[in-house]
């Protein structure tokens, strides 16, 4: 079984946790929001980080569950007065829930590659219904609409402000993290691991590997659907961009450069391309993915554990 | 009721014609997995700067046919360059980082053009502007050419394949490439050349094709998403099922843009793969395994 976790582990947790809280209150507006939207794209890149790290499915198509979350919230907020922060999370989690099953259902018969192409070419398919479906998804130019105020029913309702926004998408954040770690750690995700390992002998023993692989993609896109929530909170809108098979490249990638089967390692991953989208883009300005390609591309040749596995490995000599 | 027939028979033209251009693609993309595994994402990409190579050639000789072979054989060399700079040295590794790697080779090709080349699209002057009458159309000739033209590309890439002594070498290599090494078959030079052989093809079917649309940055992305999908169609790594497929999904498109618009008759080509994968996935156009 997994050792306890170490005290070592806990203190650096509660160390970022605490570095995470203090952030907004030292950090000028522009990097509250940066560092606020890397949380997000964490929390995307750690949900597929279930498919890619510990079950061994590589899924391209993680754009549409985030995307599936952004316009599930989008539906909530436009069409329910006044709009409701739960409402929206309950909406895009159900919307992401509907669509991550369709695809379970049909990606999981296949693997490797196949899975990779198949998750790829379902997000294309709902990337262009809602491109084209203009009168309900307002097509290219997506939906905009009112950020809904933080509310517990009964107890208090504010208005977010940049700091109260950061507060609650660390809060998602980290309780999704625990929960997912929690998760991974379970018989379930051992189960996952064993998948990861060795299909063939995990089926030999006895598990039901298919409906193992349904539940872990189901779960994927419920957290990916979640993100896009937050995603959609913090911008105030929904557009088909964000459905696109870029985005879901862009998700693999986070995972690639922090380390794949870490859970923390997309969060760093997506925390270092946006860092270093940032850096290149004051001197490449909108060309800055090809510095970025080619540092992602030399870290596949290179650095194939991630940042993490490499930082790891250079600890332990 | 006779308009409807027209419009069908006007479609099926169309049909086969971007399934000869995807054909060209598509060809080059099974090779190069069929032969090492590798999951080419930036294929689009090698189109795509095909067209602009032929663009530059173009303006600089009013040549449209030296275009096309500079178009080919710059890019073959650009192929042969990526493949041994980043795919060499993912040999033996999973296949899946080599999808990885190829991605962020896309990305850099793309944003590399967008650079170089700007947002605004070029335009490739077709060779010729000859029409002829079909029924209540004025087709243009060079669509016909083209079609002709990839089907003689790909011909000639039969016949080498068939013939020749690297194609011989290509086709023991995709059978077992631990016994072609072991019979002395160079194979790091065999994949690095299937790789500038399809780059190639690529950049033709982009030259080819420049006319018909126009060229931007990001001409590649629905190419290579519907070469993907002829591909696992056609089944992974087969040539002529590869062929088959993308004349079949180019004619099931062009007829469901008949009632659909373009953007949406492509669905109809993922439902198929789909269906594809589901019952039948090792390929549509090959024998049932045994």
């Amino acid at each position: 079984m997994t050792p306890r976790p170490s005290v070592a582990y806990w203190t650096g947790f509660a160390i970022i946790l605490a570095l995470l809280i203090a952030a907004p209150l030292v950090l000028p507006e522009f990097w509250r929001r940066f560092v606020t939207e890397i949380l997000i794209w964490g929390l995307l890149a750690m949900s597929s980080d279930i498919l890619i790290g510990y079950t061994g499915m590589v899924s391209f198509g993680h754009s549409a569950f985030f995307g599936l979350g952004m316009y599930g919230a989008a539906a909530a907020l436009l069409t329910v007065r006044p709009p409701n922060l739960w409402l929206a999370i309950v909406y895009g989690l159900v919307g992401a829930a509907v669509i991550a099953a369709f695809v379970a259902y049909f990606s999981t018969r296949l693997r490797d590659i196949y899975f990779s192409i198949t998750t790829l070419v379902f997000a294309q398919i709902f990337y262009v219904i809602i491109f084209t479906w203009t009168a309900v998804t307002g097509g290219e130019n997506g939906l905009t609409f009112r950020r809904p105020e933080l509310a517990l029913p009964g107890l208090f309702s504010m208005p977010f402000t940049s700091n109260t926004l950061h507060w609650f998408v660390l809060a998602v954040v980290a309780l999704s993290y625990l929960l997912l770690r929690r998760i991974m750690r379970s018989p379930f995700g051992m189960v996952l691991q064993a998948i990861r390992e060795n299909e063939p002998r995990t089926r030999a023993i006895g598990y039901q590997v298919e409906r193992y692989k349904m539940v872990a993609v189901m779960l994927s896109g419920l957290f990916a659907g979640l993100a896009g929530v937050l995603y959609a909170i913090q911008n105030k809108f929904a557009a088909p961009d964000f459905v696109f098979f870029l985005i879901s490249g862009e998700v693999v990638v986070f995972n690639v450069m922090g380390g794949m089967g870490t859970l923390v390692g997309p969060v760093a991953g997506a925390a270092f391309f946006l860092l270093l989208r940032e850096g290149f883009s004051r001197f490449f300005t909108e060309y800055y993915l090809i510095p970025v390609g080619l540092i992602f591309i030399a870290m596949v040749i290179f650095m194939p554990q991630g940042l993490l596995g490499f930082l790891k490995r250079r600890l332990n000599q | 009721v006779e308009l409807l027939w027209d419009q069908i028979l006007i479609q099926t033209v169309n049909g086969i014609v971007t399934g000869m251009i995807l054909a060209l693609i598509a060809s080059g993309l099974t090779l190069i997995f069929g032969i090492m595994d590798v999951v080419n994402f930036a294929h689009g990409e090698l189109f795509m700067l095909g067209a602009y190579v032929g663009v530059i050639t173009l303006a600089n000789t009013h040549n449209f046919w030296l275009a096309l072979v500079v178009s080919s054989v710059t890019v073959g060399l650009l192929g042969a360059v990526i493949q041994v700079s980043t795919l060499r040295p993912l040999v033996g590794r999973d296949p899946l980082t080599t999808i990885l790697a190829t991605f962020g080779l896309s990305l850099v090709l793309q944003n590399y053009a967008l650079w170089q080349f700007g947002p605004v699209a070029r335009k490739i002057q077709e060779p010729f502007t000859g029409h002829f009458k079909l029924f209540y159309l004025e087709y243009p000739w060079y669509r016909i050419v083209i079609a002709l033209l990839s089907a003689a590309i790909i011909g000639g890439l039969w016949l080498f394949m068939k013939y020749g002594k690297y194609g011989v070498w290509i086709r023991a290599t995709t059978q077992d490439r631990l016994m072609a090494s072991a019979m002395g078959i160079p194979v790091p030079r065999i994949h690095t050349l299937v790789f500038a052989i399809g780059a190639g093809m690529a950049a033709a079917s982009g030259v080819l094709f420049g006319p018909l649309v126009g060229v931007n940055h990001a001409m590649g992305l629905d190419w290579v998403l519907k070469a993907f999908i002829v591909v696992v169609v056609g089944g992974m790594g087969n040539l002529g099922g590869s062929i088959l497929a993308s004349i079949f999904i180019s004619l099931l498109e062009a007829y469901a843009s008949l009632w659909v618009s373009p953007a949406q008759a492509i669905i109809v080509s993922f439902v198929v793969l789909i269906l594809t994968l589901l019952f039948r996935p090792t390929g549509l156009f090959v024998p049932t395994p045994k």
